[in-house]
């Protein structure tokens, strides 16, 4: 692989992981908002708007940090991708187009009227943009994973002239490899967002400040994220594994860490892959139970790395670890949130501070979790970019250099660093303040609001 | 017949994207001159705050329809204008922090550096968007493979840069004629004193950029002759610069920023009218015929596919934006005590 390959998998690999810091929690984050909203409208609860009002606040940077890291991603298709931009274009142009047009102006317009219209228009109206920006972001989500379905299972196409030609849309927006990829990106988003409002709201009764808020976040976060834990694990993960065992054998092989074909595969829980001898080091694995995960069978033949031809196959540890971090990660946060919920059911949570920090501390993991899956996704399509069809080393621009690619990958670590300490930094204010106060009364957005906050203190 | 509707609709949203965007690029380039202490400025960002982001969207839509309908385009242009455009991200990157970050600490410190993000970064996209247009219609130096390799002595020459005085003086303008359309006393009669300056400096860059094409491009004028309905175009281009000229003197704000809005579209249809079937020339003396219409194209299926996308979203665009700037109309409103 040429060094300006590797060089634009660098910054592809560091710029989208950045960027998807971002809208992993406004996904979820905007739907549960909705539902807070929602709740105020029909049990006219204040308390469920104050809420609301102080996620909003959290939703805005982080959709403003989402939007500007974002765009960059588009770009880079061309910039650094150009080969892949020629070929899969006329594909996968479709879904990025449809994006645009149907989601991004969705989300954008209402977005406006959500963050600075609540004292402008009428209530139902102010509602409504809340749902419509939530609407406007998860379907987003559903157009890039639709791209991301065909690079991994390209349907809908026919190659003429050496180049990627849509057939069927319909084909297309349907892949059965988006399926259940979809269901379970929306369900790790609405994890995130559901962990970070009750890790939230954890910290604001462990602090002893904003009790009545903090109680509030506790139950919304828990509840959905339980469910949502529960949804991430079966039937999305568990029926996406079994395409992804039809479509991408060397995937699912990478995954497991199976080097040998075998009938009655075992699962493992842990074990370190061993490329030169062809076998997991220390393992503890179950016997046949990744034949029962992959074919719903205990005896069923699963293929292995040996059988795979070694320039089909993705890099294995990098695969292995990634998959066994997101699902290790997931059955903690069930059995977290299943416990949490069970308390929450018998009206102890409140008051059982150990499971209050344990919540609070476990805000970064649902991040880690679902940036670990995209790399499986990623990295176990590897050394293809469109499976099957274009490898990655012959995907890059080729009037880009390596010198320019790395000119252009520290300049956007560097951006992003700033980008990054600056939205913590407001991340935590925004906590700092809590929900309520002064603030409350201003817009959510940028009309004003600081000059009110100043007239409010003075 | 599809590649040429494709052409339209690529040069619509770009227009689309010139006229919304532009403003708010506009007020960003004015912002730190025409907003005399803090609480101005945080009034001219208020005026674009609801919008500014939906305007942009456009960019992203226009990029979007690029990659779906001319591929080879997308794929030389931006690998070919690879550190311009990267420019180009970083300073929409911090453009919209500025926009969005200025506003969640009440300290004069963090707002200032945020002003002057902004208003540098919009400056400079103004002059690049502006750049850009001037070598597109000077021509890429191509290689025998239609490929390119845009660094920035390539980009910046005499007639590029014109462009981009043109881009920053017009945008400005169309700037200054929101602002007086949304702001009221002190800061309504400033932004209307800048916009008349800026109309001389606009029609002045303006003038000298047309001039300067016959002597660049020299193909530029065949459409225009063949078809001597296009002229229509730059027609209503100079029709709209008198109507700006006497609605900023009359204090007919909405008239101006009308006039200025068709300005800016019609500057980017005049350019699209000239250059049509080409998308991207190649310089004088290039190996490689150009990308145009037909060879820079998706397949015809996926073309026609596309177009029904288009049709169906731009008339969800068309409602959005029109109830948008209605919830938005009037004066800005500001909760300052």
């Amino acid at each position: 692989m040429s060094d300006a390959v590797i060089a634009a998998r660098w910054q592809f690999a560091f710029t989208i992981m950045f960027h998807y810091l971002f809208p992993v929690l406004t996904m979820g984050l905007g739907v549960l908002i909705a539902v807070m909203k929602t709740i105020e409208l029909r049990t006219g609860e204040r308390a469920y708007g104050a809420a609301a009002r102080f996620w909003a606040r959290i939703f805005a940077i982080t959709f403003a940090t989402g939007v500007v890291t974002g765009i960059p991603m588009e770009f880079q298709f061309g910039t650094n991708w150009a080969r892949f931009s020629h070929y899969a274009g006329p594909v996968v142009g479709q879904t990025l187009f449809m994006e645009g047009v149907f989601a991004f102006f969705a989300e954008s317009s209402f977005l406006g009227v959500f963050l600075f219209g609540e004292q402008r228009v009428r209530p139902m109206l102010h509602w409504l943009s809340s749902v419509m920006v939530a609407a406007g972001a998860v379907l987003s989500g559903f157009f890039i994973v639709a791209t991301n379905a065909w690079m991994q299972h390209p349907v809908g196409y026919e190659i003429v002239n050496g180049r990627a030609e849509l057939t069927s849309l319909w084909a297309l927006v349907s892949n059965p490899y988006a399926r259940w990829q979809y269901p379970h990106v929306i369900m790790g988003s609405l994890i995130t967002a559901s962990m970070v409002i009750a890790g939230i709201g954890a910290f604001y009764l462990l602090a002893r400040r904003h009790e009545e808020s903090g109680r509030i976040f506790l139950r919304v976060g828990v509840v959905s994220g339980a469910i949502c834990s529960v949804l991430a694990m079966f039937p999305t993960g568990a029926f996406h594994g079994e395409n992804i065992t039809r479509f991408q054998p060397a995937k699912m092989a990478a995954m497991e860490g199976l080097f040998k074909t075998q009938e009655g595969a075992p699962l493992a829980i842990i074990g370190m892959p061993d490329r030169e001898k062809q076998d997991l080091m220390d393992p503890i694995v179950v016997p046949g139970l990744l034949s029962y995960l992959a074919y719903g069978n205990f005896h069923a033949r699963v293929t292995g790395l040996s059988d795979i031809p070694p320039d089909e196959q993705p890099p294995i540890e990098i695969v292995y670890y990634a998959y066994h971090i997101m699902v290790g990660l997931g059955t903690i946060f069930i059995a977290v949130l299943a416990i949490s919920a069970f308390l929450l059911w018998r009206g102890t949570l409140f008051d059982t501070r150990g499971m209050l920090w344990i919540l609070m501390l476990a805000m970064p993991f649902p991040y880690i979790a679902n940036h670990a899956g995209w790399v499986v996704a990623e990295v176990g399509r590897q050394p293809w970019v469109v499976y099957g069809l274009q490898r990655t080393m012959h995907a890059d621009s080729t009037n880009v250099t390596p010198a320019m690619t790395y000119f252009t990958l520290f300049g956007f670590m560097g951006l992003y660093l700033l980008v990054g300490l600056l939205y913590l930094l407001l991340f935590l204010r925004i906590v700092a303040a809590g929900p309520g106060g002064a603030r409350d009364e201003a817009p959510l957005g940028t009309i004003g609001s600081g000059a009110a906050v100043a007239g409010g203190r003075s | 017949m599809i590649n040429s509707i494709w052409f339209v609709v690529l040069a619509l949203m770009l227009a689309g994207y010139a006229v919304l965007d532009g403003f708010d690029l506009g007020i960003g380039a004015l912002h730190l001159l025409l907003g005399r202490d803090g609480k101005e400025r945080a009034q001219l960002i208020d005026t674009i705050g609801p919008v500014w982001n939906g305007n942009e969207v456009w960019l992203l839509a226009a990029g979007g329809s690029m990659v779906v309908a001319f591929p080879s385009l997308y794929a030389a242009s931006f690998s070919g204008f690879y550190l311009a455009l990267m420019l180009v991200l970083w300073l929409l990157l911090l453009r919209g922090l500025g926009i969005e970050f200025r506003h969640q600490i009440h300290h004069p410190m963090w707002e200032h550096a945020w002003d002057v993000a902004f208003s540098v970064s919009s400056l400079l996209l103004a002059l690049l968007f502006g750049v850009a247009v001037g070598n597109v219609l000077r021509g890429v130096p191509f290689d025998a493979n239609g490929q390119f390799q845009g660094s920035f002595t390539v980009l910046l020459n005499p007639f590029s840069i014109v462009g981009g005085v043109l881009g920053v003086t017009t945008l400005a303008l169309h700037g200054a004629c929101w602002a007086a359309l949304k702001t009221d006393g002190d800061l309504q009669r400033r932004a209307r004193r800048f916009a008349g300056g800026l109309w001389f400096a606009s029609v002045a860059a303006l003038a000298l950029m047309v001039a300067a094409s016959f002597v660049v491009s020299p193909n530029f004028t065949d459409n225009f002759t063949r078809y001597p309905f296009l002229l229509a175009i730059p027609a209503i281009v100079a029709a709209a610069s008198v109507v700006n000229r006497r609605a900023i003197a009359a204090g007919a704000d909405r008239s101006a920023f009308l006039a200025s809005a068709t300005m800016v579209a019609g500057i980017l249809a005049s350019v699209a009218a000239g250059l049509y079937p080409m998308l991207l020339p190649p310089l004088a003396g290039s190996p490689y015929p150009g990308l145009d219409i037909y060879n820079a194209a998706s397949p015809p299926g996926s073309l026609r596919t596309a177009l029904m996308i288009y049709l169906f979203g731009i008339t969800l665009v068309s409602i959005y934006l029109v109830n948008i700037y209605r919830i938005w109309r009037g004066k800005t409103r500001t909760y300052s005590v």
